[in-house]
């Protein structure tokens, strides 16, 4: 990767941080206008953030990023003055131009452009509530301290641009730089060459605190620099220059006598105004007439305040380096399992102290698996800020109000996790939104606020991870439903479904309720896309719901998709492993519970339950003849639909946690086997996918005959 | 084969070994180790010619029975068999083999293309010939006679 293209990459990356910072305070800002109390620190925080996309954005050409966030900017800082008392349509307006800076940048990522009107909309809008505010306030603001200068803002920017770009300006920049401006790999002879080429630059530097050589320190800054520019360039050019030492020099960019001005408004300005007119950062606070020195020192101040309020120190790594730790772990404690056995067959395993540091070594080599597990874990929380973006989306295409709310957001989940659940999420939250909430009119006629609630909660339980998407609408329709699915042919006219059975219908495919095809979801691919998508992460989706009440879908997902806790087992002399979250009991079965139907199949009964059994020797082709049943364990396997069969395997070795190894690299895929695994002996084990063996090889059960054996039981 | 080393100067060096009663040779660049044999885990729906997978030092590696590959009569194995593992692209297989022989520096232009035998499977897998002092060598197109992914055999 060449040097810019690894810069790019920095720059994106935070980029994402920023994004994901400059929604929590646009949240922030929320709960503010809420309590009617908005932080005055966090509005910096956004505009701080929104600034340094800018600023990055610029140096790599991205125009239409650059100029929209400008006009973001522009608001925050209205705002940030206090001239703009944010209120519930301001912040719509900027999540959504949150929204489209996020989308700005994606396509900035991806080399591509934007189209649509977005951006023009929401510049328009942008610019209105920014400078009808700035025009009323800064009327406001000099009645009630006249004599303090007051500059209209950037907002005022291509104003400033007409006027100013036939004549000339003198500028005279005072210029301090502090040891960190060198530090962070800028120099001042960058700066200047950069002034030179916007107009005629006179340069004198001030040596007088240069100390003696011996006292010198040479990563220490002494020089300051004053510079007279004459440019035809505005103001704002030429604090752009100055745009990536902010914060790590003294400047002040003063706009002396020009030489020939026209009338304008930027002239006003310095009529009302003292002679220094700091331009720095668009700074432009009612007190900006404070010398320079202490404006800087004020605004290091700043910086400081917003690092001890940001995330917690990180490092970057690439990710196929944690994945080879990952593995590398993974074969520790494989090799921790080897010796220990090797050492238990050699006989010394009864030797105290050998059996300590084993069993040390044992721990040791966990933890170091957790550790490193933990590296790859992510909190949620940019999935859900992502999401809540989608309802805000899906909730203005369809017409209704709904208000997102989180839980738990700071639960890690594996990264690839994740990244994976991001589109099955989406999927539900539209379809939350859509199909879930009602109209306006139905809630207040049902006695609901009017204004839906969808609500995204994570949490740990039992070592995996539940994702719940619920909504407060009005449940599912199960009449319909079940309409829909009989139309469809996908249930028996006849069949009885229990409640749970027909929400279940959801996640069939081909299956969609919305009466109309709308531009958020009922376009075919349905929930049943959903749902094997989670399937493939070893996840599972649950759906609850409450006429009237609302609509809860649950997704339990691993911790990981690298470790499993899996129950060791022997099928005809071969060792495997079954995911233990699929199984629901293990029993041996009496000969009276166990009645043959049909010529190869076998049905056991549970608790007045028939639950068709499934040799998997049989089908794994590791026995060409059955064996009898009754001479087997039952593992009782429940799949998300309900739809529950038993294994049946020769005996129980161990329950333990394996390291998933793909099969696919190497080979490809494996019907009824979802990767493999290496025991303690250094063999491999193959990891059975439950439910493919069921669908694949198994007696073909779908819920008619399930329904069939509950009228029979 | 397009291989670099066969573009740049004509002598290539092959790893020889013997199937059935037969001598095979591979590019020696192919060859990533040779190992003896251990019991492989059975894989469920595989062709006969697949014996299972081995573990490779973390790796899941599917071992191929040459010789039935080949269309020979399947090996059966036994601890003075010999897997030779190659990597193909991406992919690490195993291949049974009944013993190495030795490596060998050849010519690029003593490798004869194959006899216009009525065998598809034999045409389909050697590459060529080599004819030294007392032997024959057969040249396996490794890519060839690997694995078919289960993915695509098995789509519905």
């Amino acid at each position: 990767m060449s040097a810019s293209a690894e810069i790019r990459q920095t720059f994106f990356q935070e980029c994402d941080e920023l994004l994901e910072a400059l929604d929590d305070g646009l949240y922030e800002i929320d709960q503010g206008v809420a309590d009617g109390e908005v932080d005055a620190e966090t509005v910096n925080a956004v505009f701080r953030s929104v600034h340094s996309i800018k600023g990055g954005a610029a140096a790599f050409g991205l125009d239409d990023l650059v100029h929209f966030a400008h006009q973001f900017e522009t608001v925050l800082d209205v705002m940030r003055d206090g001239q703009l008392v944010p209120n519930e349509d301001v912040m719509k307006v900027c999540h959504r131009a949150a929204d489209h800076l996020s989308d700005l940048v994606a396509a900035g990522r991806d080399e591509r452009v934007l189209e649509g009107s977005t951006g023009a909309d929401l510049i328009k809008k942008l610019s209105e509530i920014g400078g009808r505010e700035a025009t009323t306030g800064s009327s406001e603001q000099q009645s009630v301290d006249a004599g303090v200068s007051f500059q209209p803002l950037g907002l005022s920017l291509p104003m400033d641009f007409t006027f100013e770009e036939p004549a000339e300006n003198d500028f005279s920049i005072q210029l301090i730089p502090s040891a960190s401006l060198y530090s962070s790999g800028n120099d001042v002879s960058f700066l200047l060459r950069e002034l030179i080429e916007l107009g005629e630059v006179k340069v004198s530097v001030d040596t007088s605190e240069l100390p003696d050589f011996d006292e010198m320190d040479c990563s220490d800054a002494y020089f300051k620099w004053s510079i007279d520019l004459r440019t035809t360039e505005a103001a704002s050019s030429v604090r752009d220059v100055f745009e990536f030492v902010d914060g790590m020099c003294e400047l002040d960019v003063t706009s002396r006598e020009p030489s020939a001005k026209p009338s304008g408004e930027t002239e006003e300005e310095d009529d009302d105004g003292p002679p220094a007119l700091p331009l720095l950062n668009g700074a432009s606070e009612p007190d900006a007439v404070e010398p320079p020195r202490q404006q800087s020192g004020r605004s290091e101040g700043k910086d400081k305040t917003g690092a001890q309020s940001g995330p917690k120190a990180t490092v970057r790594v690439n990710l196929d380096l944690v994945d080879r730790l990952i593995n590398m772990v993974g074969e520790l404690v494989i090799n921790q399992a080897v010796l220990t056995q090797c050492i238990d067959d050699a006989g010394l395993l009864d030797r105290g102290d050998l059996a300590t540091s084993l069993a040390e070594f044992k721990n040791l080599a966990r933890d170091i698996q957790e550790s490193v597990m933990a590296i790859r874990a992510q909190s949620v929380k940019p999935l859900f800020q992502r999401m809540a973006r989608i309802v805000r989306e899906a909730a203005e295409l369809s017409g209704k109000d709904a208000d997102f709310q989180t839980e738990e957001e700071t639960t890690e989940v594996d990264k690839t996790i994740i990244e994976r659940l991001v589109d099955p999420l989406t999927h539900m939250i539209r379809n939350a939104v859509d199909h879930g909430l009602e109209s306006r009119d139905d809630r207040i006629a049902a006695g609901k606020p009017d204004q839906g609630t969808i609500m995204l909660s994570a949490a740990h339980r039992s070592g995996r991870v539940l994702i719940e998407v619920s909504d407060d609408g009005a449940g599912i329709n199960r009449p319909k439903v079940l309409k829909i699915a009989t139309e469809k042919g996908l249930v028996s006219p006849d069949a009885q479904l229990k409640d749970s059975e027909i929400d279940n219908l959801l996640f069939m495919p081909g299956f969609s309720t919305a009466d109309k095809v709308s531009n958020l979801s009922g376009r075919g691919v349905g929930m049943d896309v959903v749902k094997s998508a989670i399937q493939k992460l070893g996840g599972r989706v649950n759906i609850q719901s409450t006429p009237g009440k609302g609509t809860t879908m649950s997704i339990s997902l691993p911790l990981t998709l690298a470790v499993l806790d899996g129950m060791v087992v022997d099928v005809a002399g071969q060792t495997m492993v079954v995911p233990i979250t699929a199984i629901v009991e293990t029993l041996r079965p009496k000969a009276g519970d166990i009645h043959r139907l049909g010529a190869e199949t076998s049905v056991v009964s549970v608790r007045n339950n028939l639950v068709p059994i499934i040799d998997l020797g049989v089908v794994f082709g590791h026995r060409s003849q059955p064996m009898a049943i009754s001479d087997m364990v039952l593992l009782l396997v429940e799949s998300d639909n309900g739809t529950s069969w038993a294994l049946a395997v020769d005996q129980i070795f161990d329950q333990r946690q394996v390291v998933i190894k793909g099969l696919e690299t190497n080979y490809g895929h494996v019907p009824g086997v979802a990767a493999a695994t290496i025991l303690g002996d250094g063999n491999i084990a193959l990891i059975i996918d439950p439910e493919e063996t069921a669908h694949r090889n198994g007696p073909v059960i779908d819920q008619r005959d399930l329904a069939l054996f509950d009228e029979v039981s | 084969m397009s291989d670099p080393a066969v573009s740049n100067n004509s002598l290539r060096e092959l790893v020889t070994f013997r199937v059935g009663d037969q001598d095979f040779c591979i590019d020696i660049m192919m060859v990533r180790e040779i190992r003896g044999w251990t019991p492989a885990t059975l894989l469920p729906h595989a062709p006969s010619y697949v014996l299972g997978v081995i573990n490779l030092r973390g790796s899941v590696v599917p071992i191929v029975d040459l010789a039935a590959r080949l269309g020979l009569a399947p090996s059966v194995p036994d601890p003075r068999h010999v897997i030779v593992i190659a990597v193909v692209g991406t992919q690490t297989v195993g291949f049974l083999v009944n013993a190495v022989s030795d490596i060998m520096g050849i010519d690029q232009a003593d490798v004869q293309p194959t006899p216009d035998v009525t065998s598809e499977v034999t045409r389909a897998f050697i590459e060529g010939v080599i004819v030294t002092d007392e032997r024959m060598l057969r040249v396996i197109d490794i890519k060839t006679v690997l694995p078919k992914c289960m993915e695509s055999e098995d789509a519905q």
